[in-house]
């Protein structure tokens, strides 16, 4: 896409006075969940900013003419594969009245016709027709110098890696292997790793949360064992795992890598002692759900990426998904799940990773508790006199193998106090 | 021929009031969040799979949950019960429109809507759930078993999280 992308300041206010941001690293205050100028502000310097958005993925869109619904921040796009086989980011916003036109999850097309007017956009986005364009007898109609160039939908400028597609409106972007710094890019190829991917399908589900909260939590491992006894309980993760917690140099993305110990997990006493719901005889009755089937180079067989500012990617055992956040509103999120195998994988491959995934989703043993926990935490913050919220565990110069640590959360806080101007 | 038919209809009218007994009972026992109890109304090898309307449409085989036999039932229902945190709820399930379509040998093949509405502490009750089974039923002994219940919701965007099977 050549030139600007159309997306101009929204111009956000915030109030300077009304939202100081305390002096000490540790505190988070609770007015960056809940107020609105705030999140309108998000929508500029994050969103609308120097980032790169994930949008969805390449298998989403597997053949010219397909499309699907997804969200840049807030915002409505349209994915398409036009019939080059190259992929278009634009907004689902008619450039006439405003209209969202396309309300499908996901299909094939070869144009979009908003049904108000039947003004009409090619796959790339552009503005094809216009009924009655010099009106009807001579009367009427568009004004003589109407221009359809410059009547197309506002386009995001797109760039995929290993499979996965992004999009920004910042016109001087650098690429995505340069967002992500080396090491996270690293993890991320470990999961996106260039092999063909196969669509196993889509959750969704509603959050009563902020989005930030949710990137939090996947920066928090000292949550992970804690929270979720299903882990420690069949032996997925406990906290003496072979574990890192790396984050980019600016401290925006992070990874939670873990290795599963082989056979039953090795708990001492005192970490048992720490972790109330510790069942240490617990065995599944159908053993199949945490099989390993071992796939890629990776030593880790957990790794959990938050890419600023909206995507988690997961490759857990043999679970393989993307997590979309999309705010809409201060105070709730959407969450858009794309769970995926290998194009090669054989019946039973696809069969077992199936199986995997009661592990996650809105209905898994971890998508449950997390999903769950973060409504609480919306309620606690939202309802009551606002406090500053602590992330004071571990020390910022600590190895990356710390696991019972709030570092990362820290670091993104750095990162988007720094962007928001806060 | 007319006494066959007759017959037929006859035999899935039977079918279809012994189908909804099932239902109702089935209901009730999730409504009394006996995950334990649940698990006893599928045989052995079943296949119970919740999955969302548009997944299920476009081909899509990823279930919200996905248990192939008893054995992976009876590891939700214990992880529910021990190892799960979630707010505290009710549940009520209710299941109607049930049709049994047909019968083969000793098998039932039968459709039925559901909604399962969930009520949290101080929040006003909502639908966590509407869709459609679609079932098959084994005779065994005097009763019936579930060999196969495919859920598919229409609430594809589901509020918060669906702890509870359906």
């Amino acid at each position: 896409m050549d030139g600007n992308s159309g997306f101009q300041n929204p111009g956000a206010k915030v109030d300077g006075a009304k939202h100081i941001w305390p002096d000490d690293d540790t505190l988070i205050p609770d007015w960056i969940y809940t107020d609105r100028s705030i999140y309108d502000l998000e929508l500029e310097k994050i969103f609308l900013g120097r980032h790169w958005n994930y949008v969805g993925l390449d298998c989403e869109v597997p053949e010219p003419g397909n499309y699907f619904r997804s969200y840049v921040g807030p915002l409505p796009v349209v994915v398409t594969r036009d019939m080059d086989g190259e992929v278009h980011v634009f907004e689902n916003r008619c450039a006439h009245r405003g209209v969202e036109f396309c309300r499908e999850y996901r299909g094939s097309a070869d144009s979009f016709i908003c049904p108000y007017h039947n003004w009409t956009y090619s796959l790339k986005g552009d503005l094809t027709a216009v009924p009655f364009r010099r009106g009807v007898k001579g009367k009427g109609g568009m004004p003589s110098d109407f221009d359809m160039a410059e009547r197309g939908l506002r386009k995001f400028h797109v760039a995929t890696r290993g499979g996965v597609i992004f999009a920004t409106a910042c016109d001087d972007m650098e690429s995505i292997e340069d967002y992500l710094g080396p090491t996270i890019c690293e993890e991320f190829d470990a999961t996106f790793d260039g092999s063909e991917m196969k669509l196993l399908g889509v959750h969704r589900n509603i959050l009563p949360s902020n989005w930030k909260l949710y990137q939090e939590n996947l920066k928090d491992p000292y949550h992970a064992t804690l929270l979720h006894t299903y882990l420690t309980t069949f032996g997925l993760f406990v906290s003496s795992n072979e574990s890192s917690v790396p984050t980019d140099a600016l401290g925006r993305h992070g990874g939670l890598l873990s290795r599963r110990s082989e056979g039953r997990p090795d708990v001492s006493a005192e970490d048992q002692e720490n972790m109330q719901a510790f069942k240490k005889t617990m065995e599944l009755n159908d053993p199949r759900v945490l099989q390993f089937f071992r796939e890629c180079d990776s030593k880790w067989s957990g790794s959990v990426l938050t890419i600023f500012p909206t995507l988690t990617a997961l490759r857990q055992t043999n679970i393989l998904n993307t997590r979309l956040l999309v705010p809409r509103g201060p105070d709730e999120f959407m969450m858009i799940w794309t769970v995926f195998g290998r194009a090669d994988d054989d019946e039973e491959m696809t069969r077992h990773r199936l199986r995997q995934n009661n592990i996650f989703g809105p209905a898994g043993f971890l998508g449950i508790e997390d999903n769950e926990a973060l409504k609480f935490l919306q309620d606690g913050i939202r309802k009551s006199l606002p406090r500053d919220g602590l992330a004071l565990l571990g020390d910022d110069d600590e190895p990356v193998d710390t696991i019972i640590t709030e570092r990362a959360i820290r670091g993104m806080y750095r990162y988007y106090r720094n962007v928001m101007g806060l | 021929m007319a006494s066959v038919m007759d017959r037929t209809t006859n035999a899935l009218r039977d079918a279809r009031l012994e189908i909804e007994e099932f239902n109702y009972a089935y209901a009730d026992t999730l409504d009394r969040f006996d995950v334990d109890g649940w698990v006893e109304y599928f045989t052995e090898d079943a296949f119970y799979h919740v999955i969302a309307r548009d997944n299920a449409e476009s081909g899509l085989p990823l279930g919200l949950i996905y248990c192939e036999g008893r054995a992976m039932m009876k590891d939700r229902a214990y992880a529910l019960l021990n190892t799960e945190m979630f707010a505290p709820r009710y549940l009520h399930l209710s299941i109607t429109n049930t049709r049994a379509l047909a019968i083969e040998g000793d098998e039932i093949h039968a459709t039925a809507n559901y909604t399962l509405i969930e009520t949290l502490v101080e929040e006003p009750s909502r639908v966590q759930q509407v869709g459609k089974y679609r079932d098959i039923f084994q005779r065994s002994g005097d009763g019936l078993l579930l060999k196969e219940r495919i859920a598919t919701y229409d609430s594809v965007m589901i509020d918060n999280c669906l702890v509870f099977p359906v």
